[in-house]
């Protein structure tokens, strides 16, 4: 007992020394999880599978750029506007569709989609982040990133891998859950499990990230998934050829490329 | 001692239940209620999927192929003995080759084509007709930084109106479009050389077409129209002959488009010589339809207004063989402008709105000089546009309705479509065109004994 108690002074007030704030947390998670780096590359394979086994297939490549040059946490530094440019491979029916993405913290994204038949480019009007991203269980958000300054957070639990965040909507009409718990890796930051409570206090979504890999020094989620217990659907996504900085150019990121896909950068 | 470690379980476990934890899963020791680590994050680094991460690229290096096979079928609700059979019944396969070479890149697109409608086993590559239609063969290279050229036969499209169109003067196929075709088949190629130049301050394209390429226009051998020589509806029996200017580097076209983008929103300057696209004449003597001199310039804007995408369009079309307005048997010069403005309503619900003005001008040479007995043209023709998207079951079942309204000259008319992704190669797709209007020789009553209904099977690969 004497034993119990002296770890626990020793540990406990190490621990608060060391523990970072909620707000530290919650940031070095979400510049982890969508800013590392200046820009960055992936190629990207879904499967979606549905209560009925059935499964879907979609594959792209996701190029980044951040407004932002830093990884700072301190003063918000790694925070500003990104773009991104998403070229479809598969299935048939968006082979060569190409979809670019000007995200902004303090407006709605702009939104353009190419259709190569038409060599149309499409300005597509901000909609609901909370909707599948192209049929899959994840949301545009979870793909782009949601806003910190959304959510309430508060740090209900450190267990011996995780802080485990509770993240409550400033509005609450404005979204499907009420809220979302997540465990954060302590030594990356990356969100291992995500979960949504919705209204009634089920739990109705989970967000997993299946496989890490250390690239180019920085820890990277290379296989997720995102389960709807609802409809029982599942979506996988795997990353593959990640790389970051890359020296990717501004300008990659505009009508031009849409019209002409920059093979070499998608590549 | 013990008792205490029992308590401290006893209390592990109670916290567990009570924050309804995942179970356990086998081989840790200890009793915390969180989740896995990923692989990468434990120590079995090497459970790590072998291969993963070494695949090959999703984009191949040099050459790909893809392509989709499909059957189109449709019918007329109404037949009328002037129509053809069908609207369409069809079995196609496209072929899409990209080969990618050290200075370029080289595009194909060809639709091998059963048409079960007009029976022409023959090649025409201008006009798409016969078993081959040839969409797109071209070259693409950037001979330095700042430019683009795209060389050869190839899909053109800018400006900003849905299925409006006004300062894009490149060829449409408006059979397609009536009949119950994929709606990428309402754009013809051209066969052109587009030279886009890049620059902080402003981005010029310039499309050089050395002969004519007209739209596929409404003749008669499927569709009905209105033939104002015989002053009724007709089809197959009067099937538009046409005087098409074509020679080569004499009857050519320019288009041209200057573009920037300030903030959020997209501003464009647009210039084009060439030719009515569609009949915009007629010669009285041989009794053939003209395609005469037209030049257009215009202008647009396209960005966010408060939760959509708003845009207007405005272009001057410049009829040159007829300036004065004196020729009734050429178009008058008009004014055309689009104002337009979509957003998302509900959760995967999108509405977009449209409002079209052509406005001609010297509408009073052009009453005067019309022959008597003529149908006289209204001298604003206003358009509303509404389109309805709906995607439902994960997006994979797509509703759409698109209607065409004009309360001037009262007519209309409206593309219903119901699209299914069966799985990642097989779709399914219904749907209908159908037209309405009091008088036979407007714009869109003229179309009104085409209402049809189609149903197509499509498998991509």
């Amino acid at each position: 007992m004497r034993n119990l108690i002296t770890l626990l002074l020793f540990i406990l007030p190490a621990s608060l020394v060391a523990a970072p704030t909620v707000d530290e947390i919650v940031h070095r998670s979400n510049m982890t999880t969508y800013y590392q780096g200046e820009d960055g590359r992936a190629q990207v394979k879904m499967i979606i599978t549905d209560s009925q086994g059935r499964e879907r297939q979609r594959q792209l490549t996701i190029l980044r750029i951040d407004a932002a040059k830093s990884d700072a946490i301190e003063g918000d530094a790694y925070l500003g506007g990104q773009k991104f440019y998403i070229y479809f491979h598969r299935p048939a029916d968006v082979n060569k569709m190409a979809f670019l993405v000007w995200k902004h913290l303090d407006q709605d994204d702009d939104r353009w989609l190419y259709l190569p038949a038409l060599d149309l480019v499409k300005r597509i009007a901000a909609s609901d982040k909370r909707t599948s991203f192209v049929g899959s269980d994840f949301f545009y958000e979870d793909v782009s990133g949601r806003r910190l300054d959304e959510d309430r957070h508060e740090l209900i639990e450190t267990t011996k891998s995780y802080y485990v965040i509770k993240n409550s909507p400033k509005d609450a009409d404005a979204v499907e859950f009420s809220y979302y718990k997540a465990f954060i890796h302590k030594q990356t930051f990356i969100p291992v499990q995500v979960e949504y409570f919705d209204k009634a206090g089920n739990k109705y979504r989970i967000a997993k990230a299946l496989g890490v890999k250390n690239i180019q020094g920085y820890p990277t989620v290379t296989k997720a998934s995102v389960e709807n217990l609802k409809t029982g659907s599942k979506t996988v996504m795997e990353y593959s050829k990640v790389e970051y900085d890359i020296g990717l150019d501004d300008a990659l990121f505009t009508e031009r490329y849409l019209r002409k896909a920059p093979r070499r950068q998608l590549r | 001692m013990q008792i205490y470690t029992f308590i401290m379980l006893a209390l592990l476990y109670s916290l567990a239940a009570y924050a309804e934890e995942p179970a356990l899963p086998g081989g840790l020791d200890d009793l915390s209620s969180e989740p896995d680590l990923p692989m990468g994050l434990d120590s079995s680094e090497s459970d790590f999927p072998k291969g993963f991460n070494d695949e090959g690229s999703l984009i191949d290096p040099v050459f790909t192929i893809t392509g989709f096979i499909e059957l189109r079928s449709g019918q007329w609700i109404d037949k009328h003995s002037y129509q053809a059979q069908r609207p369409l019944n069809e079995a196609r396969l496209q072929l899409e080759l990209e080969r990618e070479f050290s200075t370029f890149t080289f595009t194909a697109v060809a639709d091998l084509i059963y048409d079960d409608v007009t029976n022409d086993r023959g090649i025409a590559l201008e006009n798409g007709n016969g078993w081959l239609d040839l969409r797109t063969a071209n070259a693409v290279f950037s001979p330095t930084p700042f430019m683009d050229i795209r060389l050869g036969r190839q899909i053109l499209t800018w400006g900003t109106g849905d299925l409006l169109f006004i300062n894009d003067l490149f060829p449409k196929d408006w059979n397609a479009f009536l009949i119950g075709r994929e709606v990428e088949y309402l754009k013809a190629p051209s066969d052109a050389i587009k030279i886009s130049l890049f620059n902080k301050s402003v981005n010029l394209d310039l499309v050089y077409t050395p002969r004519f390429d007209a739209d596929r226009y409404i003749d008669g051998s499927r569709a009905s129209y209105f033939n104002s020589t015989l002053g009724r509806l007709a089809g197959t029996d009067a099937v538009t002959k046409v005087d098409r200017p074509n020679d080569w580097l004499h009857d050519d076209e320019l288009a041209l488009r200057l573009y920037k983008n300030i903030a959020a929103y997209e501003l464009a300057l647009y210039g084009y010589n060439g030719f009515w696209k569609s009949p915009g004449g007629l010669n009285p003597t041989t009794g053939r339809a003209l395609f005469p001199d037209l030049a257009v310039y215009g202008a647009s804007i396209r960005g966010p207004l408060a939760s959509g995408i708003a845009n207007a369009e405005w272009g001057y079309y410049d009829s040159q063989d007829d300036r004065s307005g004196r020729n009734p048997m050429i178009n008058n010069s008009e004014q055309r402008l689009i104002l337009g403005y979509e957003q998302e309503i509900a959760t995967n619900l999108t509405l977009g709105m449209q409002y079209y003005l052509k406005h001609m001008e010297d509408y009073a040479h052009y009453r005067r000089t019309l022959p008597a007995g003529a149908y006289p043209a209204r001298r604003s023709r206003q358009e509303y546009t509404l389109r309805l998207t709906w995607l439902t079951m994960n997006q994979n079942l797509i509703w759409s309705l698109f209607s065409f309204h004009s309360p001037s000259d009262n007519d209309g008319y409206l593309r219903a479509r119901l699209h299914y992704k069966h799985d990642d190669h097989l779709s399914l797709e219904v749907g209908g065109n159908l037209f309405w209007g009091d008088d036979q020789q407007t714009f869109l009553g003229q179309f009104q004994n085409n209402d049809n209904l189609y149903t197509a099977l499509r498998y991509g690969f």
